[in-house]
């Protein structure tokens, strides 16, 4: 599987809008430089939503949703940026989709606007965004830079499912608030719902996750 | 190599071994001292200790074998430090944790406190005190239930002033800690308590309870020269001139001049401090486990002397009746700090020229 260097795009069959990469940059993105596993971005949130299933969920979709949008917008405007000032613009573009999405949780979900916290609206600092904006969308087409915070988005976003999965499970012996393990048997972890918790299930991920990824192309050549 | 050179160079750091000595036989002079603490836990504490033990040390070292496995590692069982470290673990339990929570300390303990950082000599922190902690900050319910000796009496026990609970207790420390705040005066307290704290006869961790034996398992050690004399003396002696410090200063001091010796209102005696608690525990057998503890004398000595001090300042300052865990953890952390502070210069200055 690593080994396949410019996969058939299936998609749109072979070289159309996204030259022909569309698979490969899914790829990269949610699995060979996962942004949390492999690049350590974004530990901050991960740590601090993950408590319970629901709310590691609309974090992800929250991620996706302004990767996937200000990669578009700052793809668009590459040229026209002034590299100067790149940065700027790059974080304007990205609090407004963020506001957009702080603000419709606050409309239609604001019990869940309300247990995230701040942690919506720092998602405008969120390394990944940016990241991606000024690695990815600077340098590529719109689609194909809307694809890349697409995987990015679904990497951060598993990853956070999965231990936020753990976290409620362990903690509270629920899953998406429905008791799976009853209080009979099974004595709830406290500290699975507090931050301690948070790395050690976060440790244990990146190292599974790790440990089937493989280790990295170039660490295998030394 | 060295055998035409007469000249005698002594150089402290790194272990530079001159007799038979391995891991193996380090740990198992380590559980020779345990076992009068081993002996004196089933002695009070009866069928709870004997489980406790067994389910910490199988979970141990099924976890050690797991994780060598995974890695792909040789086994390492062999050296016995699984061992210990699932007895030290026992020992700082509650005698009626269940048996799939101390397996569960016991799996923390060697697969995040040790195997985790790459196995035995690689830990930064205790491994025991990592699978205690765990346990503390994820079950705090079953983590603070104290059960009472078998040997003492079910509906007077002995260690407080009045009926108690036939089945759990407050350890000493906790009690104390009560009565302090509650200004019922930590003296009448002081001497009924003190000599069941010697002898074990009190609630507590598993194997901390008895002074006595852990006081002879400590000194067959320090006979043995199996831990460094620097360790216990440091922890203890801190310890006792801290807490003799707060009862001497203490300006509460009862106004009868033939008690005065044993009255202040606000702190327990000093010589209670040390056989309460997991402080000889700690001294002897927590604290001087030779992977998380500085390498030279000077090292050694801030070690002990912070474990002490911070231990106390838990105890009599902060909220929880017991600062032994976090004390260690906390110096675990600072040794690498402490080592490179205390480096020894080698032979003939500094390199570089400058010593």
């Amino acid at each position: 599987m690593a080994d396949m260097k410019q996969p058939a795009c299936v998609s749109c069959g072979g070289a159309g809008l996204c030259g022909g990469k569309a698979l490969a940059t899914l790829k990269d993105g949610s699995w060979t430089t996962n942004p949390l596993a492999v690049q350590m971005l974004g530990i901050c949130s991960a740590l601090a939503v993950t408590n319970r299933l629901e709310n590691s969920l609309v974090m992800g979709a929250a991620l996706i949703f302004v990767c996937v949008g200000s990669n578009l917008i700052v793809s668009l405007l590459r040229k026209a940026i002034p590299t100067r000032i790149r940065m700027i613009v790059e974080v304007a573009v990205i609090a407004t989709f963020v506001i957009v999405f702080d603000q419709f949780l606050k409309a239609f979900y604001w019990d869940m606007s309300k247990q995230l916290g701040p942690y919506v609206g720092l998602i405008i600092t969120n390394c990944i965004v940016m990241g991606r904006a000024e690695a990815f969308a600077l340098q590529n087409p719109p689609l194909l830079s809307m694809i890349d915070g697409l995987a990015n988005g679904i990497g951060y976003a598993v990853i956070l499912a999965i231990i936020g999965f753990f976290r409620e499970l362990l903690g509270a012996g629920e899953v998406m608030g429905f008791r799976l393990l009853s209080d009979g048997w099974y004595t709830p972890n406290q500290l699975m719902i507090l931050a301690p918790g948070a790395f050690f299930a976060l440790g244990i991920v990146i190292a599974i996750f790790n440990h089937f990824k493989g280790p990295d192309p170039e660490e295998k050549k030394q | 190599m060295g055998q035409t050179n007469k000249l005698e160079i002594r150089v402290s750091p790194s272990p530079h071994v001159s007799k038979a000595l391995s891991t193996r036989s380090v740990m198992i002079d380590v559980l020779i001292g345990l076992a009068p603490a081993l002996a004196a836990a089933v002695y009070y504490f009866r069928v709870h200790a004997v489980t406790l033990v067994a389910v910490c040390v199988a979970s141990c070292a099924a976890a050690e074998w797991v994780c060598n496995r995974i890695r792909r590692r040789a086994n390492t069982l062999g050296d016995f430090s699984a061992v210990v470290t699932g007895v030290i673990l026992a020992f700082s339990l509650p005698p009626a944790l269940p048996w799939w929570a101390a397996m569960v300390g016991g799996c923390v303990a060697i697969g995040i406190g040790k195997m985790v950082f790459g196995g035995l000599g690689s830990n930064v922190f205790n491994p025991a005190m990592v699978g205690r902690t765990f346990m503390a900050a994820s079950l705090g319910t079953l983590m603070t239930t104290w059960t009472v000796p078998a040997t003492v009496d079910p509906v007077m026990p002995k260690v407080a002033p009045q009926r108690l609970d036939a089945r759990t207790q407050a350890t000493p420390l906790a009690w104390s800690k009560t009565a302090i705040k509650n200004e019922l005066g930590a003296t009448t307290y002081n001497r009924q308590i003190f000599g069941s704290t010697v002898t074990g006869e009190v609630g507590g961790c598993l194997g901390e309870t008895s002074a006595v034996a852990l006081a002879l398992g400590g000194l067959y050690l320090l006979i043995r020269r199996t831990i460094n004399w620097r360790i216990p003396a440091g922890v203890l002696g801190a310890a006792f001139v801290f807490a003799a410090a707060a009862f001497v200063l203490d300006g509460d001091v009862v106004s009868e001049p033939s008690r005065q010796w044993l009255a202040s209102e606000t702190y327990v005696q000093p010589l209670f401090h040390l056989t309460s608690g997991a402080m000889l525990l700690c001294a002897f057998f927590i604290a001087t486990d030779p992977v998380t503890m500085p390498l030279t004398g000077r090292g050694m000595w801030i070690f002990a002397v912070g474990v002490g001090i911070l231990t106390m300042l838990i105890r009599v300052v902060g909220e929880y009746p017991e600062g032994v865990m976090y004390a260690i953890l906390l110096m675990n952390g600072a040794t690498p700090l402490i080592d490179r502070f205390c480096k020894v210069i080698p032979v003939g200055g500094k390199p570089g020229g400058k010593g």
